[in-house]
């Protein structure tokens, strides 16, 4: 039951596939303007990743390896394909937001990283769970940056008026900067900051080190 | 007892285990105010040369000091005469009562048009350097480095180009971002890639234009609208300028709307002579943004358009107008920042300067192009300096073959 529990958790903080491998940043800039989005478009990633996980891992000993990225395509271009026309039928204002993103969970890096770093050498089960545990980690990112970023941005949480802006006669002046995609850049590094100060274990070694000429 | 003894007795306290040894880079800075660092250089090439950083700093801080007086003045002028032009007999607010307190606002009067820009520029530098002083200290603590010079010039920069009326809390947040994402997330000063003060300029710039751009903000009058030189330009050419009374001499001397430090480029260039002449200003990369701001901008004049009137802005327009002399002199020549070696020198301004006038001309968003060409230029500055470096390597190999 551990192993389950360390690969279902693991990528969450320890092993997050964002703060730490820096996979899947492209939709993170994207979609965390509005934190409603943002959550379709974590639930989205995650039911891709998990059921991709699971079928690629069920046929994994059947796939030709010189194909194997063509297969695992075909498999994850279903999943999205399913996943879009079902957001387009029950959710069709926020799909509409979310335009291209979800098709783009195709060419999302964790999805095919997961695919072939996991799910290729592992049963079903433990691949599904795997992908499950992936999507959390992206998830949790994805929710602090659109939380920052609607909150400071907009002033509002999924919609509701948390800071009064002064053009509806409130105090707060919104942060344009933060609703422009290039703002998660800096809040996925002050994520990836504090995530780091208290998981020392993930900083990186310096390259160099200037070596002092006075003292 | 004189004063080094003083600093001397108090020195043990500062040190690992003292009581004071987390405010060790505040006793550093006070003591390197007065005397000069007794480290000496132990390993590599030997420089004797009275120049250091802190006396490189000072000196760029202190050649700012025309623009800032003059732009003080014109600052007070510009709100002095729009006032009488609105009819309005007092500035509002607690400025518009200090003013009043110990002068008039009579455009007329030097003395009276220097205190209004003062009560409106000073207390931008103050918060701006208060708020970035602690930034700059508090890294300096926690990471166990010096508190650096530079955060003088970037502080003075920083609120010289700034809107002359600029909410203190947004010139709070600008600096913060400036000092901390700007330079101290990649090591503090000597490690920043991109300039500070435009960093944090441009933060400003994007997280709030109603403040920072547009009519309203460049003349400290509620309700004023004065458009900037540059902004009237945009919409009409020099007929434009022509019409609101604006001439080339204005513009050179400041007579215009616009950020305190950025008006005058005369004051600018004051500062500048000095800077060059001392050789803290690198000459080849101002020579460059020239060459690349007259080739570029006569080439849009060749080739003309009947839409766009700033494609026939000839030069020594571009000169004078918006923040490009300042941004020439002060900011592209941030030794950090920009390129090393001396030819990746020319090729760095001459980017600045083609850039500053194809985002001025060719992009309907931004008016003022200069903050982003500098940015954008610092960026490529490193990968400048290793095809200059790499050029050198290859043509040295091909002579001995």
């Amino acid at each position: 039951m551990s192993k389950t529990r360390e690969i279902l958790l693991g990528p969450i903080f320890t092993n997050n596939p964002i703060a730490l491998q820096i996979l899947g940043v492209c939709s993170a800039l994207a979609v965390t303007s509005s934190l409603n989005v943002t959550i379709v478009m974590c639930i989205a990633l995650t039911v891709v990743t998990a059921f991709s996980n699971f079928f690629i891992a069920l046929i994994r000993k059947h796939i030709p390896s010189s194909i194997r990225i063509i297969v695992q395509m075909i498999i994850i271009a279903s999943l999205v394909i399913v996943v879009d026309q079902v957001l387009k039928a029950y959710a069709y204002e926020v799909s509409k937001q979310l335009s291209v993103f979800v098709g783009l969970i195709i060419t999302n890096c964790i999805v095919m990283g997961r695919a072939e770093a996991f799910a290729m050498q592992n049963p079903p089960i433990p691949s599904f769970f795997d992908g499950i545990g992936n999507g959390l980690g992206y998830s949790v990112v994805l929710l602090f940056v659109a939380t920052v970023r609607e909150l400071t941005g907009s002033g509002t949480l999924l919609g509701f008026e948390i800071l009064p802006l002064v053009t509806n006669g409130g105090w707060y002046y919104s942060n344009g900067l933060m609703l422009l995609p290039p703002s998660a850049f800096f809040v996925i590094g002050g994520f990836i900051w504090l995530l780091r100060n208290s998981k020392v274990d993930q900083v990186e070694p310096v390259e160099y080190k200037l070596a002092s000429h006075t003292k | 007892m004189n004063l080094r003894s003083i600093l001397d007795s108090m020195e043990p306290h500062f040190h690992k285990g003292g009581r004071f040894e987390k405010f060790y880079a505040l006793y550093e800075a006070a003591d390197t105010i007065f005397y000069t660092p007794g480290y000496v250089t132990k390993t590599g090439a030997h420089v004797r040369d009275g120049i250091d950083l802190k006396r490189m700093m000072i000196t760029v801080w202190l050649c700012t000091f025309p623009a800032i007086f003059f732009g003080m003045y014109n600052l007070g002028f510009q709100a002095n005469t729009a006032m009488e032009a609105m009819g309005v007999a007092q500035a509002e607010g607690w400025r518009g009562s200090f003013v009043s307190a110990i002068a008039g606002f009579d455009a007329a009067s030097l003395w009276d048009n220097i205190l209004l820009g003062a009560a409106y520029w000073l207390p931008v530098y103050m918060v701006v350097f208060l708020v970035g002083g602690f930034w700059e200290v508090l890294f300096a603590a926690v990471r166990g480095h010096e508190v650096n010079e530079g955060f003088f010039v970037t502080s003075v920069l920083f609120a010289l180009i700034l809107p002359p009326d600029v909410p203190l809390w947004q010139a709070a947040l600008g600096i913060t971002f400036g000092v901390v994402v700007g330079k101290e997330v990649f090591g503090g000063t000597g490690m920043n890639f991109l300039n500070p003060a435009l960093t944090g300029r441009a933060f400003l710039y994007f997280a709030y234009p109603a403040q920072m751009s547009g009519d309203a903000v460049w003349t400290a009058v509620d309700g004023f609208s004065g458009a900037t030189a540059l902004g009237l330009a945009n919409t009409g050419g020099i007929a434009a300028m022509a019409d609101a009374g604006i001439t080339w001499a204005d513009a050179f001397i400041g007579n215009i709307q616009g950020s305190v430090g950025e008006v005058s480029t005369l004051a600018i260039f004051a500062g500048g002579a000095v800077l060059l002449w001392t050789r803290i200003a690198a000459w080849r990369i101002v020579a460059g943004v020239m060459v690349g701001m007259i080739a570029m901008s006569s080439l849009l004049n060749l080739i003309g358009s009947d839409t766009n009137p700033l494609f026939a802005l000839p030069f020594y327009w571009h000169l004078v107008l918006g923040g490009f002399a300042f941004g020439m002199i002060f900011m592209a020549t941030d030794p950090v920042s920009s390129s090393m070696t001396h030819t990746g020198k020319w090729y760095f301004g001459a980017l600045i300067g083609v850039m500053v006038v194809l985002i001025r001309v060719l992009n309907p968003a931004f008016p003022e192009g200069m903050m982003l060409a500098i940015l954008f230029a610092n960026l490529f500055a490193p990968l400048i300096d290793y095809y200059v470096t790499e050029a050198n390597i290859k043509r040295r190999v091909a002579r001995n073959v």
